[in-house]
């Protein structure tokens, strides 16, 4: 199968390309450099016989799991064994082996080892560090609880000191202090850290991580006091042991409280950290990752159904021709090519959060954390606007497929319940918008007060020079050229200003009206989640816009702004009613972008399977059929069905148990 | 014993529970009947669901099988029969989780296109289930669009037969249920070719397992399609034919057949089977779309008023999620659509029961009304409805991930009726080609049929809403919506006529249109059915405090709505960007208004927890000892860790040190 020759159709849509797509590939990658040492990271895992399989659709839970545990001590080996150190060059390595999932040793290595780096004094680092790194040690990072997730100060488990033995005792008082959730929880890992609220001298001390040793480290069975397992299947992840974890009475030693920061001395005493703000840090960097990873799902969903659409023939445009190209009809153009510009807009935004974070994480080993506070609200809002667009386009995507689609040979399912939970960890996405809300409702309030406020939501000192003028609304018309990017970023800039006017607005309105502060947030909480949404849409298309000034190559520059245009007069129609209302566009305008949105499409047609080309996803990498490169779906549907596991005997076994009988019966 | 911040939610319920079920199930007595038969099918093990999401594909198979033998022997037991009463609830009770649902097609396929003798010769051995049969019309290359089905069948005037071919890999049968594993026989779709002439897609019965050992008939290759993102327990099959031959008879004949000389004759239309497309079409809204609804709205209410988290007070204890107002804004207009669904849809069922009386007496007139009403309601209710569950899922956090919540196999299962019987976009267009029909029709001042109406009698003005309250009047809303829908039909219309005018063809004109088109059909079901709703909640004579609450779900449903495609109402200043603000406000209003009789209100539907099959949603809201029970009974818990003595251990035991 694998030498069959190219697609004719999609030979022909390549062949109609006006740009190179290698080009645009450097772009998204940072560099022809980058791409090419990408590629060679792609070919050491993709030629490696070690990390070839069956395909996981055929495998059962237990068996998934157990092939990501060998996969997983392969790569750790062969990283150091070619030296990939570089933590991008880690990051790809590991998308390789693991095709884009999760592991079971994700939060050993992405969470366990880096929050000792950060969080262990160094006799700590000293008594774990090193076995950790040789996988003596195999860690997970326990937080989540049955009962409470996002928010952390609800969290139940309790470390009580005992000064007599300079122990903690640990305990899960509740069922809903249960720890749940943690990935490489249930099965893989021997320790944990383990955030309980501190308990010294009488005293609840808040939330504090202590190294909890689980399993016995020679048997790798559970310790006395402790209950451990995996929480069951699950929508996806099912190479990950989620696991939980029940603690009774369970005693480490005074040193395992990880004291960096807070310290309980010997006697009980308690000794608080000088700065909490450098977690933020963290939770941006990891805020950061979701966003790009928004960005990758949603690339990989259009390159799956864009291709296939290519391919894929149905019914008829005009009497008495061949069918056409499901591409060519309108409905799946605009289906499809708005997600594909949404991807492009979200890969840059990515990159951008991912190189201000790294700029400002310099300035914050410098002590300079000025510009913390905005990061961290933008990347909130950020991670959640990005990854609910992305969660709907996904399945936009699948749905685009028809009926294959549904099939997992597609590889959409398993893109979508590998991306879906990433609106709810790392922070819920409501709460998420609710924090950048904050953000922007204080900003307004700083603005209405005199002050300036700058950086991105500087756009807020605008506001009340517009509200000296009565008739606000319509004064502000502004003149919106449609065909000009730049245009559009101040409609969304507008918008935003709009909606964040009017949530503070409605919050001060009930402020008036009642006492407590938390019930006239509450009651404003849609239109805040609204303000938030509009403020991180403008961030996006101003990224966007900013994005194609730094294109040099002609080609590339036009289709990037063609899809640009599409992102920004999309959102448009989308969001008609805001527009309108906020009186940004006027009826016959909003009619003219509808016009100009079709025309669009149009335009965007023939260079749209290059476009999805240039995120060049190795086949293997994207575990599609429908998506394959060379376009060959049908032939490798049949091939990929015959090694279903219900097509392992020519007979099931059912027919002798259940069919034969009844027949014999009735 | 029951979680009391579920008790207390019950104890403040401003209606009668009981009466609201009685009035949903169509009457007590209904209720009735469907309790005895959830209660016998639930108490029965062999129909037990209690390990389902610990199964794989072929355990899930299997039991589907078993289930669905077991189910022939109950329904004797029982003396349900085919006709009775409790059919539509057995299906309910199961699930859907049982096998040979698409032997019911093949019957009922050859029920209405085939010959009195035809049935009189397959009908009996199939409900004897001597054989099993299948439905196989969709191939690899073509789904919705059946006259580009490849798979062909020449006549052989000397042998009296039909030869079957896959002529392409592209035609090869691909998706039909039962047919991977199960079937013995079914009817294929293939093109009918007589002395080198096409006559299109046409059914023909085909064995293709051996009755004797089940094994493939010659020239039959078939198989499982593998595995899908639900679906599990049904054997989805592929199916290729090389030189198949079935005698003359097996054509199904009642409106065309090929005689023994090869002359091909048509006789009376095949138009009731538009109306067999119709019926499967309301079927599966009831059952795929608004049942599966009403279950995850059950288990996400539910969940939030056990779930705390955060505090809303400072000092308190921490607030039930319900409570947040952003949680509200998420679930109660879900609730709001269960109920307006279920509404259009008994609606629609009164239709499609006149239009089969009508029938009886050859009276197609309603056919295409009834037809563009099922598909354009099909396509809005499983796409609303699908949506609509993704969110009581992701309303769930974290937990609502685990299978053991039961809404991952809730959403995987409902979201493949936005694809099968017809895709929805293509559905929509179909709803978007009546109504341009009719809206020229009625622009000509020609009758048009009673759905539509409204087409003809267009209004000037605007909306005459003052305050906010004005927009909790029925009337306010629904004119419109009514508005909405006309302009956007109007518009679409006239944007067709000028693009044919200025030369363009007509075809490439409709695909020019086909987005607006679509928007344009999409409005109008959203009209009917907030007309619909509007309109039982008036003739509704039950008590005062049923009324009262269904009004207010369908205020929220109807505004909720409005400030969803706030863009479409405020294009050409129907509504104004003040009273905007109003609806916004009415709507926040009313989420106030019904978080108090939520969980009463899923409390109606009336499903048992073992239906539910949910962790998170059972009556007793004893969430997390479930969630921890269920977790435990997992066979990553209960067997052996293969991965720890092959990977792990030498990975612990210091391979890697060494390095």
């Amino acid at each position: 199968a694998a030498a069959m020759a190219m697609n004719a159709d999609l030979r022909r849509e390549r062949a109609a390309a006006t740009f190179q797509p290698e080009l645009l590939t450097h772009i998204l990658d940072g560099g022809a450099e980058r791409t090419r040492r990408r590629k060679e990271i792609e070919a050491l895992v993709f030629n490696d016989p070690d990390f070839q399989h069956e395909d996981l659709n055929f495998l059962s839970r237990s068996q998934r799991y157990e092939q990501a545990v060998r996969k997983s001590s392969l790569m750790v080996m062969k990283l150091r064994e070619y030296g990939i150190a570089d933590p991008d060059e880690i990051f790809w390595f590991k998308s390789f082996v693991h095709r884009g999932r999760p592991e079971p040793l994700d939060l050993h290595l992405g969470m366990f080892l880096p929050t000792l780096l950060t969080q262990a004094t160094p006799e700590q680092q000293d008594r774990f560090f090193m076995p950790a790194w040789n996988l003596e040690i195999i860690g997970t990072y326990a937080q989540t609880e049955m009962g409470h997730g996002t928010h952390l100060r609800g969290l139940e488990t309790t470390a009580t000191y005992d000064p007599a033995t300079q122990e903690f005792i640990i305990n899960s008082p509740t069922v809903t202090s249960i720890k749940w959730w943690p990935g490489g929880l249930g099965k893989t890992s021997n320790h944990a850290i383990v955030l309980a609220q501190l308990y010294t001298q009488g005293q609840c001390k808040g939330l504090h991580a202590f190294i909890v040793p689980i399993r016995h480290l020679g048997t790798h069975e559970p310790l006395p006091g402790i209950t451990v397992g995996d929480i069951g299947p699950k929508f996806g992840y099912d190479e990950m042991d989620n696991g939980y974890l029940k603690m009774d009475n369970f005693r480490i030693p005074r040193e395992n409280m990880l004291m960096k920061y807070a310290q309980v001395e010997p006697d009980g005493t308690y000794v608080k950290p000088v700065s909490d703000k450098l977690t933020y840090g963290t939770m941006v960097f990891i805020r950061s990752l979701i966003v790009g990873d928004s960005a990758h799902s949603l690339s990989r969903a259009c390159t799956i159904a864009i291709r296939y659409s290519a391919v894929r023939h149905q019914s008829e445009l005009k009497p008495g021709e061949p069918e056409p190209q499901i591409l060519d009809y309108q409905t799946q153009q605009y289906k499809l090519f708005p997600l594909l510009a949404t991807a492009y807009a979200f890969q840059f935004v990515g990159a951008y959060i991912k190189n201000t974070y790294r700029r400002i994480s310099g300035d914050i080993s410098d002590g300079d954390l000025s510009e913390l506070p905005e990061l961290h609200a933008l990347t909130a809002g950020l991670k959640a606007f990005t990854s609910w667009t992305a969660n709907a386009g996904i399945e936009e995507c699948r749905m685009a497929c028809g009926g294959h689609g549904y099939s997992r040979c597609s590889g959409i399912p398993d893109i979508y319940v590998t991306f879906t939970p990433s609106c709810t960890y790392e922070g819920e996405n409501t709460v998420m918008m609710l924090q950048t809300a904050r953000f922007l409702v204080k900003s307004y309030t700083q603005v209405s007060s005199g002050q300036r406020v700058t950086g991105i939501v500087s756009y807020l000192n605008e506001l009340p020079r517009q509200r000296i003028q009565p008739q606000h609304v319509a004064a502000r018309s502004v003149t919106v050229r449609i065909s000009d990017p730049a245009s559009l970023v101040e409609a969304y800039k507008a918008r935003a200003a709009w909606l964040v006017e009017a949530a503070a607005k409605n919050l001060q309105a009930e402020l008036n009206h009642r006492k407590s502060k938390e019930d006239a947030w509450n009651r404003t909480s849609v239109d805040l989640v609204r303000a938030s949404e509009a403020h991180c849409h403008y961030v996006v298309v101003k990224l966007f816009t900013a994005k194609l000034s730094e294109i040099t190559d002609a080609a590339v520059r036009t289709v990037l702004t063609e899809l640009c245009l599409l992102y920004a007069l999309y959102g448009i129609i989308k969001n008609t009613g805001d527009f309108l209302q906020a009186g940004i566009f006027t009826d016959a305008q909003i009619t003219q972008v509808n016009q100009r949105v079709k025309e669009l499409l149009a335009i965007i047609r023939p260079n749209a399977v290059a476009l999805v080309d240039s995120f060049d996803y190795h086949d293997a990498h994207l575990g599609s059929v429908l998506g394959r490169y060379d376009g060959n779906v049908y032939e490798n549907m049949f091939e990929w069905a015959k090694k279903s596991p219900l097509n392992k005997t020519e007979v099931h076994e059912s027919f002798h148990k259940h069919l034969k009988p009844l027949q014999a019966k009735l | 014993s029951v979680n009391p911040d579920l008790a207390s939610e019950r104890g403040a319920a401003s209606f009668s529970v009981e009466k609201l079920t009685a009035w949903l199930d169509g009457g007590a007595e209904q209720t009735r009947i469907r309790r005895a038969v959830v209660e016998a099918i639930e108490s029965d093990p062999v129909f037990s669901r209690e390990n389902q999401y610990f199964q794989n594909q072929n355990e899930r198979y299997e039991a589907a099988v078993r289930k669905a033998v077991h189910l022939q022997r109950k329904m004797h037991e029982m003396r349900w029969t085919e006709n009775g009463p409790e059919l539509k609830y057995i299906y309910r009770a199961l699930s859907g989780d049982v096998a040979f649902l698409l032997h019911r097609v093949f019957m009922r396929c050859i029920s209405v296109l085939g010959s009195d003798k035809q049935i009189a010769k397959w009908i009996p051995p199939a409900t004897q289930y001597q054989l099993i049969g299948s439905y196989a019309q969709t191939e690899l290359g073509h789904g919705t669009y059946l006259q580009g089905l490849e798979t062909t069948a020449v006549f052989d005037i000397t042998t009296q037969e039909f030869i079957l071919n896959t002529p392409k890999i592209s035609a090869m049968k691909w998706w039909p249920g039962d047919m991977g594993r199960s079937a013995t026989h079914t009817v294929v779709f293939a093109q009918l070719y007589v002395h080198g002439q096409c006559y299109g897609v046409h059914p023909f019965i085909l064995q293709i397992r051996s009755l004797q050992d089940h094994s493939l008939c010659p020239g039959i290759t078939a198989g499982d399609i593998g595995p899908k993102m639900n679906f599990e327990h049904v054997d989805n099959g592929y199916l290729m034919l090389q030189n198949v031959r079935v005698p003359r008879e097996n054509m199904l004949n009642k409106f065309c057949e090929v005689q023994p000389d090869g002359t091909y004759i048509k006789r009376g239309s095949p138009k009731i089977n538009y109306f067999t497309m119709t019926t499967v079409r309301i079927s599966l809204i009831s059952d795929e779309a608004i049942l599966p609804l009403m279950k995850a709205c059950t288990i996400a209410i539910r969940y939030s008023a056990v779930r705390r988290q955060s505090k809303l007070k400072p000092g308190e204890q921490e607030a039930k999620i319900l409570d947040y107002q952003t949680q509200q804004e998420k679930l109660l207009p879900q609730l709001a659509a269960a109920y307006a669904f279920h509404f259009i849809n008994k609606y629609l069922q009164e239709l499609l029961d006149r239009g089969y009386r009508e029938i009886q007496t050859k009276n197609f007139d309603n056919l295409p009304e009834l037809h563009a009403f099922s598909s354009g309601f099909k396509a809005m209710a499983t796409q609303y409805c699908t949506s609509a569950v993704e969110i009581c899922l992701r309303a769930c956090g974290g937990h609502g991930y685990s299978l053991l919540s039961g809404l991952p196999s809730l959403y995987t299962k409902m979201l493949a009726s936005c694809i099968y019987e017809g895709e929805n976009t293509i559905l929509l267009l179909q709803t978007a080609r009546f109504l341009i029909k009719c809206f020229s029709a009625a622009s000509a001042g020609q009758p048009v049929p009673p759905s539509v109406t409204y087409l003809s009698a267009v209004k000037a003005g605007k909306c005459p809403a003052k305050n906010k309250l004005d927009f909790l009047s029925p009337d306010i809303y629904t004119e419109a919506y009514q508005h909405a829908a006309v302009r956007l039909i109007s518009s679409t219309a006239a944007k067709l006529q000028d693009l044919i005018q200025s030369g363009v063809k007509k075809h490439e004109a409709w695909n020019q249109c086909t987005v607006q088109l679509a928007q344009a059909a999409k409005a109008h079901c959203h009209y009917t059915t907030v007309k619909n709703f509007a309109e039982t909640v008036q003739k509704l004579e039950t008590e005062a405090g049923i009324q009262k609450i269904m009004k207010h779900l369908c205020d929220l449903f109807a505004l909720h709505g409005i400030f969803s495609n706030a863009g479409v109402f405020l294009h050409d200043g129907y509504i104004s960007g003040a009273q905007m603000d109003m609806v916004t406000a009415s709507y926040l209003d009313l989420l106030a208004v019904v978080r108090k009789d939520a969980v009463p209100l899923v409390d109606a539907f009336d499903f048992t927890d073992k239906s539910l099959n949910s962790a998170l949603g059972s009556y007793d809201g004893q969430v997390y000892q479930r969630l921890y029970e269920w977790a435990q009974k997992s066979p990553t818990n209960t067997q052996t860790n293969p991965a720890y003595e092959r990977y792990l251990k030498p990975l612990l035991h210091n391979t890697l040190s060494k390095l």
